[in-house]
């Protein structure tokens, strides 16, 4: 059985991750409803040929996932699993609009090929001339958990050496106020809130892609180790604390071996008292948060799992991630488990070593 | 000896029947389900013929006995009638379920009802329930909650090979000793957005589609749903139940070569065949039947049978795709032929490819055309898609 | 017929999103699929499309698209012959 060690990421967010230098300084996104990820330089990756049908979470993933391939030297990958909750939802409204607004005359086909769920782990294949392995999921909160938990199939397998996995989601505006009018997302004039401080109903959608290369052999590049993740469908509040304990246990891991804990605040008041039970059994283990800096979208948890591998490489706490908390171990940092869900559906775990 | 995982039930509907016994039976009678298309409101009606479920909405409702409003898509509900029949046949209880794993796949998602409501959707709050399930996972996981499976569950899709993934994942997480039991495969609803999209495509055909004939000039889309209920050994054992057919290979490979189109010599195609292969230890020559992806698109069936002809070195056995009978049923076609396959093994029975007249020119290349008994031991299922994904699963008795 | 062909060029710009292309950059005899100015199956289809809804021409089978999508000018050649708005 191989192990898992994180070689190479790219992040492309509503924080300067792409840039790397989001550990020393945050953008504050508190005035913001919807808040968007930060453009890279798409033509220095992509040419412009092929750039001119992608939409921005293809785009995105282009960039983020050449940036994680080239950090982590691999030439070769076998396998490419993409999670994306509501996959390329840019051209599924364009295709959507054209068909009811012409009544079904005069469609074209680019928005179609483009709004299929698989289009952005086809569009990387295709770019890296990838035979290999190729699965997206498309499951809500899960997506990105999924896609982890086929790569450690893949390792625990030995089917592989190197492997990219990413987590995508784009904003689309007529779906965003779709959302905005079942209080999923928040309305407009409620965003305005430090979601840390102050819960409402409704969430403040964010976007992203962030990829990492796996691989069996840690490097040069190695951030991190992931030993293990579990993503579990449905959880009633009162059983959160056997999940995560039993999940420890079958680690080895005992609750103060956890040294610092992500957890997935989003401000909404009716399912971050999840987040609240979880902070309640970790005593002494730190507490950080990221939501409040990236918004909320399916696939945020990739966001976490950048934090907590960049946490562990350089053993360092940015301090705009501790919210009203504080450092509670200042020592080595070993350990760090993430907990996720979404609207009370989705909950995974997913826990880190140092290397 | 290693023999795979055990599939324990199966269910399944599609244009040629509600349950797995109705498809057999048409199967058997050579009996198709392509007709013009009824449920659906679109001005496609004249051009296109479509593997269509004569059921409506409503009296989908009322065999799944739901209560209304609900927020079930229509392949949400199609897939649950298949998944009821799976249990059924694995005589498994829906009580058991909480410690179940559930692999769903799908393209169309919610679309079917998110496209009928999408313009009135923010004037109108009638309909409004149905925005959660624009998403495709949504759908999954509703289901889940009407089957009361609490533990892992996840959504795969892939396009047209997406139930082949899910029933590989499904095998995956039994071989790593991460699950004991997994509900597997696909579904998927007749929707515009799909009618509309191939249609874009030009990839439709206006009358039967002939996968492998000369003449072929396209698929006719199809609706359906079907699962196999996976499971490991132990379990099997423990409850002393006899297995339906064991899948024994699995592999995912991918084209790279072209956004909607196969490579010419069906590389990919060819590479899930081999990873198959060895993963199932057994050679091709043992192979005595396949269930071919063929859509009857020109670009498919010629790109799938030159990665066949190479892949078998020109000696191929019995093959046929039975898409003339239900239409390409998308995210579901690659779980409706697991089923059709492990009917093939347990029946000793292979299906007629419908509608074939006359060789392509490009190859030797003659499908199965009547229906013919013989001793099957093991079926070769291939699936491909857009986004270049192809899967090969192998089943055997 | 140098209207047609310049409508043509805008139309084909804005359909393909080629970006960073203008009229002038796409001449009248190069070849619009392949080594010229590299469009591909996907991009015919658009420009079947744009036959039927600006130009009242039906095609029906993609085939035919490889003769008259040659160029700019036997786009135009074949519209100004067989258009019906």
């Amino acid at each position: 059985m191989n192990s898992c060690f994180i070689n190479g990421i790219g992040c492309v967010s509503a924080q300067n991750t792409f840039e790397n230098t989001f550990f020393e300084d945050a953008i504050d996104i508190s005035n913001l409803n919807i808040v968007k990820a930060i453009k890279p330089n798409y033509k220095s990756f992509i040419p412009p040929a092929s750039i001119r049908r992608m939409s921005a979470g293809v785009k995105n993933s282009i960039v983020a996932s050449s940036v994680a391939i080239k950090e982590a030297s691999a030439d070769q990958l076998d396998g490419i699993i993409v999670g994306t909750g509501l996959g390329c939802i840019q051209d599924s409204e364009n295709f959507l609009n054209k068909m009811i607004g012409y009544n079904e005359e005069y469609l074209t086909p680019t928005a179609f090929i483009q709004s299929t769920h698989n289009t952005v782990s086809g569009q990387i294949a295709l770019k890296l001339k990838c035979k290999a392995y190729n699965f997206t999921y498309v499951n809500t909160g899960g997506s990105f958990q999924s896609a982890l938990i086929d790569g450690l199939l893949m390792f625990e397998g030995e089917e592989a050496n190197n492997i990219l996995i990413g987590g995508v989601d784009e904003h689309a505006e007529y779906t965003n106020k779709l959302y905005q009018a079942i209080g999923y997302y928040r309305q407009d004039e409620e965003g305005k809130k430090n979601i840390l401080k102050q819960r409402k109903s409704g969430v403040i959608p964010g976007e992203g892609a962030s990829y990492f290369v796996l691989g069996n052999e840690q490097s040069d590049s190695t951030y991190a180790k992931i030993l293990d993740v579990q993503l579990v469908n449905k959880l009633d509040q009162i059983d959160l604390p056997s999940f995560i304990l039993d999940f420890l246990s079958k680690n080895e891991l005992k609750l103060d071996e956890i040294d610092v804990v992500i957890l997935g605040n989003n401000g909404d008041d009716e399912f971050d008292t999840y987040y609240d039970e979880a902070s309640s059994i970790f005593e002494s283990s730190t507490l950080l948060y990221y939501k409040h800096l990236f918004g909320e979208f399916l696939t945020s948890s990739s966001v976490a799992t950048y934090i907590a591998a960049k946490i562990l490489r350089e053993q360092v706490i940015p301090e705009h991630l501790l919210g009203e908390q504080k450092v509670r171990k200042s020592d080595k940092i070993g350990n760090i488990l993430i907990y996720n869900q979404y609207r009370g559906k989705d909950h995974s775990l997913i826990l880190m070593e140092d290397v | 000896m290693d023999r795979g995982v055990a599939i324990s039930g199966m269910g399944i509907v599609s244009a040629i029947g509600m349950n797995a016994k109705e498809n057999f039976e048409a199967l058997k009678k050579g009996q198709h389900g392509i007709s013009e298309v009824e449920l659906v409101d679109t001005i496609l009606k004249e051009n296109i013929l479509v593997g269509e479920i004569k059921k409506s909405n409503q009296e989908l409702e009322q065999i799944l006995k739901l209560p209304t409003p609900n927020s079930f898509s229509r392949s949400s509900m199609l897939g649950m009638i298949a998944i009821k029949e799976a249990f059924r046949d694995a005589e498994i209880q829906v009580k058991d379920n909480t410690s179940m794993a559930f692999v769903n796949s799908t393209t169309v998602g919610g679309m079917d009802m998110v496209e009928k409501f999408y313009d009135s959707f923010l004037t109108d709050k009638k309909n409004q329930h149905y925005i959660s399930v624009n998403d495709a996972g949504s759908n999954t996981h509703l289901m889940a909650d009407y089957f009361n499976i609490k533990g892992f569950v996840t959504t795969i899709s892939t396009a047209c090979s997406s139930a082949a993934n899910a029933i590989m994942l499904g095998a995956r997480l039994i071989k790593s000793g991460r699950a004991e039991k997994v509900v597997v495969g696909g579904m998927d609803g007749l929707c515009k957005f799909t009618l509309n999209g191939f249609n874009t495509l030009m990839l439709q055909s206006n009358g039967f589609n002939k996968p492998f004939d000369d003449e072929r000039v396209g698929l006719n889309l199809g609706e359906g749903a079907a699962y196999l209920i996976l499971e490991s050994q132990s379990s099997l054992q423990k409850r002393d139940k006899t297995p339906l057919a064991y899948l024994t290979g699995y592999a995912n490979a991918n084209d790279a070569y072209h956004q909607t189109a196969s490579s010419e010599q069906g590389e990919g195609a060819f590479l899930a065949m081999k990873k198959a292969f060895e993963v199932a230890g057994i050679q091709p020559e043992q192979v005595d039947y396949i269930n071919a992806h063929g859509t009857a698109t020109p670009n498919n069936d010629l790109s799938e049978g030159r990665a066949l002809l190479n892949f078998f070195e020109n000696k191929i056995p019995d093959f046929s795709s039975t898409k003339p009978f239900t239409g390409h049923t998308l995210a579901a076609a690659a779980s409706i032929e697991a089923v059709f396959s492990i009917l093939a093994l347990r029946e000793n029975i292979i299906y007629p490819n419908l509608n074939f007249k006359t060789k392509m020119k490009e190859f030797d290349l003659t499908p199965q055309i009547e229906i013919k008994k013989k001793e099957v031991n093991t079926v070769l299922s291939n699936s491909f898609g857009f986004g270049g994904n192809c899967s090969s699963l192998i089943f055997e008795k | 017929m140098e209207d047609l062909k310049k409508e043509l060029k805008l139309k084909i710009i804005e359909a393909l999103n080629l970006e960073d292309m203008s009229v002038e950059d796409i001449s009248d005899d190069e070849m619009l699929f392949e080594e010229g100015l590299g469009l591909d199956s996907i991009d015919a289809l658009e420009l079947i499309i744009i036959l039927d809804k600006d130009y009242g021409i039906k095609l029906t089978d993609s085939k035919d698209g490889k003769k008259i999508f040659r160029s700019i000018e036997t786009m135009a050649t074949y519209i100004a012959e067989h258009r019906s708005k």
